[in-house]
């Protein structure tokens, strides 16, 4: 079995499932925005009292962290097929994941304070 | 050496099949939305900040450039989304022959085009 410390699964079985589950999660969530957005009357009122709601504050926070776990390994997907220097992409693939990172810590901040 | 071995590299004479241009614009679209969320966190930050800042997200999205790259992320997603559901369908062992694989590509183009359309008449 090969495994790959840069990936964020324990192996590419691993991988399949989490990048399909997450992914599944982001769309469902998309989804969902498009239908406040179709459904609603969109203003600042009813726009903060959607994420008011404690159930959306932990939908997005999920759909965060899905998107951190989808692009670790969607990242690192497309960096090894096409970076092939090692330490070009050791540093690529940090600062993506910083990245996602930060989204999520931005999302925790932004809905803490609503 | 022999002289009948393969040695046509010319890439102008070498075409990807469909089902390889729907793969790699799955890649390329799931980069523009990682990106595109740095965009999108920001608006959600500012929207949620305050009336001052929901009615700066409103007038900002009232400019064209704005109404473009929101009308690019919503393609990028429709057509990653359609891809992905394309993607686990095939998973689940349905459409793995050539020809139906060519069709479902076929058919995820076409309807990310239609929805794309429809983001853009939203948008605009």
């Amino acid at each position: 079995m090969v495994n790959n410390a840069a990936t964020l699964g324990r192996s590419g079985v691993h991988d399949f499932i989490i990048i399909r589950v997450a992914g599944i999660n982001l769309a469902l969530y998309a989804i969902f925005l498009l239908g406040f957005f179709l459904t609603n009357d969109v203003n600042y009122l009813s726009w903060k009292s959607l994420f008011s709601n404690l159930g959306m504050q932990v939908f997005t926070i999920i759909t965060l962290l899905s998107l951190l776990a989808h692009v670790w390994i969607g990242m690192w997907q497309v960096l090894t097929d096409y970076v092939k220097p090692v330490g070009l992409r050791f540093i690529l693939q940090l600062a993506l994941n910083a990245a996602a990172f930060s989204y999520v810590i931005a999302g925790l901040v932004i809905l803490w304070r609503v | 050496m022999k002289k009948q071995r393969p040695v046509n590299l010319d890439l102008q004479t070498v075409s990807f099949p469909l089902t390889a241009i729907a793969s790699i614009l799955h890649r390329i679209s799931g980069v523009i939305m990682f990106v595109a969320t740095g965009i999108l966190m920001w608006f959600l930050a500012e929207s949620l900040s305050g009336p001052v800042g929901f009615a700066n997200v409103q007038e900002l999205m009232g400019s064209f450039l704005a109404k473009f790259i929101f009308w690019g992320i919503l393609t990028a997603l429709a057509y990653h989304l359609v891809v992905g559901v394309r993607h686990i369908v095939m998973d689940m062992g349905y459409g793995e022959e050539l020809d139906q694989a060519t069709a479902s590509a076929k058919f995820t183009m076409i309807a990310s085009g239609v929805l794309s359309f429809l983001a853009g008449v939203w948008v605009w």
